[in-house]
């Protein structure tokens, strides 16, 4: 991990309250798993005082993707920043996904599950289980496929994106605006009661934890492996305030930021 | 020029410390440690405590509010495990004790002071988030107990008793560290210097909590947290000043120190060293810009020694 002060390349906004910021952070880059956060600066003065944490959405040559949702004073301070315009940064943190070995056999049907904003650090985790599937024999049999659930049709975020890195995108909307009227967690009953060698399946989650909870828990009835990337306030993003605990089994806490954010979710006490 | 200080038997190579609670090893990728003055590790309890439920900051203007809840694994996974992962650390480490009676107290820093790495103990008698238990109540008789969870720095006796526990105990350095949330800081102070502290250092947290009107609750899961940061350093400075004006032991200033300005007015105002605290999460090189910035200032003002400028303050 580095301090670093980062020059904004774009700041844009991509739907109702969304926006995209493109830095150009080269060790970041370079260095950056999917599912790792940065921990970004968002005032210049003291309000807010504490970074925020934000997941790595992409990574491009030299230059790094944030994807998040004004909901706050921080990320609404983040949204008005203009291109050209410094950044202090904190990154790359945490413990990001693990990609899944070789199947025993057959194919390996590979299913991310994005609630709302959480499918920014997602498709940072699409491409590099593309890029891997270049290299790696057993990989280039494994099909990924991406259910996103949102509210309404306009929060449905990275639908092109996903599509382009090659995955079968699934959607579904609250109010039925577009694709199935449900949740997304029904996408993934659906899926795995239709897909064939569903027993191979592994499941990578992001959203809220209401979503996540129903996610862990359909994964431990199939018994098939699960990782979620969870959320929690920070304060310091590498593991020494203590600040931002998530219960596991056992009674024990461990560290979003330090630990995490992406846990196994078997370890979880939901 | 020197910036080096003396506090009991500890000699620092500047007086910029690293807080407890607030910096670790893993800032280490970030920052040069050894160029900090000393480094005080996290408090620590006789056993493992697993600290309260999320979430447990949250900031406010101009500060955080914590209730971390003394989350730690014990003393003895701090000996056996901890430690020895400081080994890169080659400046003072200064253990934080934190117990529910004098027995507590008097057994962490008689273990403490026979560890070799150990240059000073700070004892922790005020964090808001770990109030005496019941059954620490009843091995602690001289208190008074109120409604509310009380703290030992809100009762002269307490810390007196706790202090010369401690001291019995431990021929090392001791720090009394005193919370602010009491009507007069320096009655505390003056309790702990009589009963054998080699020195005060000020403040901790100010007991404090945030509301979400959405869901009509308490943001954070204990309730109440400790409030630092920037909010909190005028009425540090107003403490530090008064306590200097009472006690003849060293006062290591703390609150909301965020750079080399913050930490020479509480120089000026009586501290013979400072901590910092919530800065490092702002911006883990503050203790380090801090140390060059006071440099620079001395230079500035022509003046030799932090002892020069400890309590300068002009009427
Ligand atoms: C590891 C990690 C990765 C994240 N990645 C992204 C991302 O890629 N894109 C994105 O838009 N957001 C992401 N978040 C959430 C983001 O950090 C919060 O939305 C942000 O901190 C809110 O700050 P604010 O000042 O705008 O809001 P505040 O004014 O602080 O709070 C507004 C609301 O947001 C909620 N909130 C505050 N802090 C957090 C937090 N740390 N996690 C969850 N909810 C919070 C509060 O409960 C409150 O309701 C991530 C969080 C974590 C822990
Ligand atoms: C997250 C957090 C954890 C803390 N943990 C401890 C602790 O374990 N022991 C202690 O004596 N003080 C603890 N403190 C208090 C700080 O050491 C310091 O006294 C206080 O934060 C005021 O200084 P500041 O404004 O520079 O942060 C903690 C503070 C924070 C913010
Ligand atoms: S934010 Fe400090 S430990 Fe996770």
């Amino acid at each position: 991990m580095r301090q670093l002060n980062c020059k904004i390349i774009e700041n844009k906004k991509v739907a109702q309250r969304f926006y995209k910021m493109r830095i150009e952070a080269p060790y970041i880059a370079r260095k950056a798993q999917a599912g790792q956060f940065v921990e970004v600066k968002c005032s210049c003065g003291t309000d807010p005082l504490l970074r925020r944490p934000l997941g790595v959405h992409r990574v491009l040559k030299n230059e790094i993707e944030l994807l998040y949702k004004a909901v706050g004073r921080g990320t609404e301070l983040l949204s008005k920043k203009e291109k050209g315009q410094a950044l202090d940064v904190i990154g790359p943190l945490g413990d990001g996904f693990t990609l899944p070995g070789p199947p025993v056999s057959g194919p390996m049907p590979i299913i991310l599950i994005a609630g709302g904003i959480g499918a920014a650090p997602l498709v940072a985790l699409a491409e590099s289980l593309a890029f891997s599937a270049k290299r790696i024999a057993y990989r280039k049999k494994q099909k990924t496929y991406v259910l996103i659930g949102a509210k309404t049709k306009s929060h449905i975020l990275c639908e092109s994106e996903f599509k382009k890195i090659g995955c079968e995108v699934k959607v579904s909307t609250e109010d039925g605006s577009k694709g199935k009227k449900c949740l997304a967690t029904e996408l993934l009953e659906d899926l795995l009661n239709i897909i064939r060698y569903p027993l191979n399946a592994a499941i990578y989650a992001c959203g809220p934890v209401g979503m996540l909870k129903v996610v862990a828990k359909i994964a431990e009835w199939r018994k098939l492996p699960c990782q979620v990337s969870l959320e929690e306030r920070m304060a310091c993003g590498v593991g020494v305030c203590l600040g931002c605990p998530v219960k596991m089994k056992g009674n024990k806490y461990k560290m979003v930021c330090k630990d995490g954010p992406v846990f196994d979710a078997k370890e979880i006490a939901w | 020029m020197t910036l080096e200080v003396r506090i009991g038997k500890l000699r620092l190579k500047n007086p910029v410390m690293a807080a407890s609670g607030t910096f670790g090893p893993e800032y280490g990728e970030l920052v040069d440690i050894n160029k900090l003055g000393a480094y005080i590790a996290k408090t620590i309890t006789l056993n493992e405590r697993v600290g309260n439920p999320p979430p447990r900051v949250v900031d406010t203007p101009s500060g955080m509010l914590n209730a971390i809840g003394l989350e730690n694994k014990g003393l003895d996974d701090f000996v056996k495990n901890k430690l020895p992962k400081l080994k890169n650390i080659k400046i003072p480490i200064i253990a934080s004790i934190a117990g529910v009676n004098a027995a507590e107290f008097g057994k962490l820093a008689k273990v403490l002071s026979r560890t070799e790495r150990i240059a000073a103990i700070e004892i922790n008698l005020s964090c808001p988030n770990a109030p005496y238990s019941p059954r620490g109540r009843r091995a602690c008789p001289n208190v008074q107990h109120g409604k509310r969870d009380f703290l030992i720095a809100q009762n002269e006796s307490a810390t007196r008793q706790i202090v010369e526990a401690a001291r019995k105990a431990a021929s090392l350095t001791i720090i009394a560290k005193l919370s602010p949330n009491v009507t007069d800081i320096t009655r505390i102070a003056k309790a702990a210097e009589e009963a054998g502290a080699d020195a005060v250092s000020l403040i901790n947290t100010f007991i404090g909590m945030a509301v979400d009107i959405e869901t009509k609750r308490p943001v954070l899961g204990n309730v109440t947290g400790g409030l630092s940061g920037p909010a909190i350093k005028p009425i540090a400075l107003r403490m530090v000043r008064e306590t200097y004006e009472k006690v003849k032991i060293p006062i290591i200033g703390i609150g909301g120190i965020m750079d080399y300005k913050d930490a020479v007015e509480f120089i000026l105002c009586g501290a013979s060293a400072i901590q910092v605290g919530t800065a490092n999460f702002v911006n883990p090189r503050a203790s380090i810009e801090i140390i060059e910035g006071v440099k620079k200032y001395m230079a500035k003002h022509k003046i030799s020694g932090i002892k020069e400028l400890t309590g300068a303050l002009r009427k």
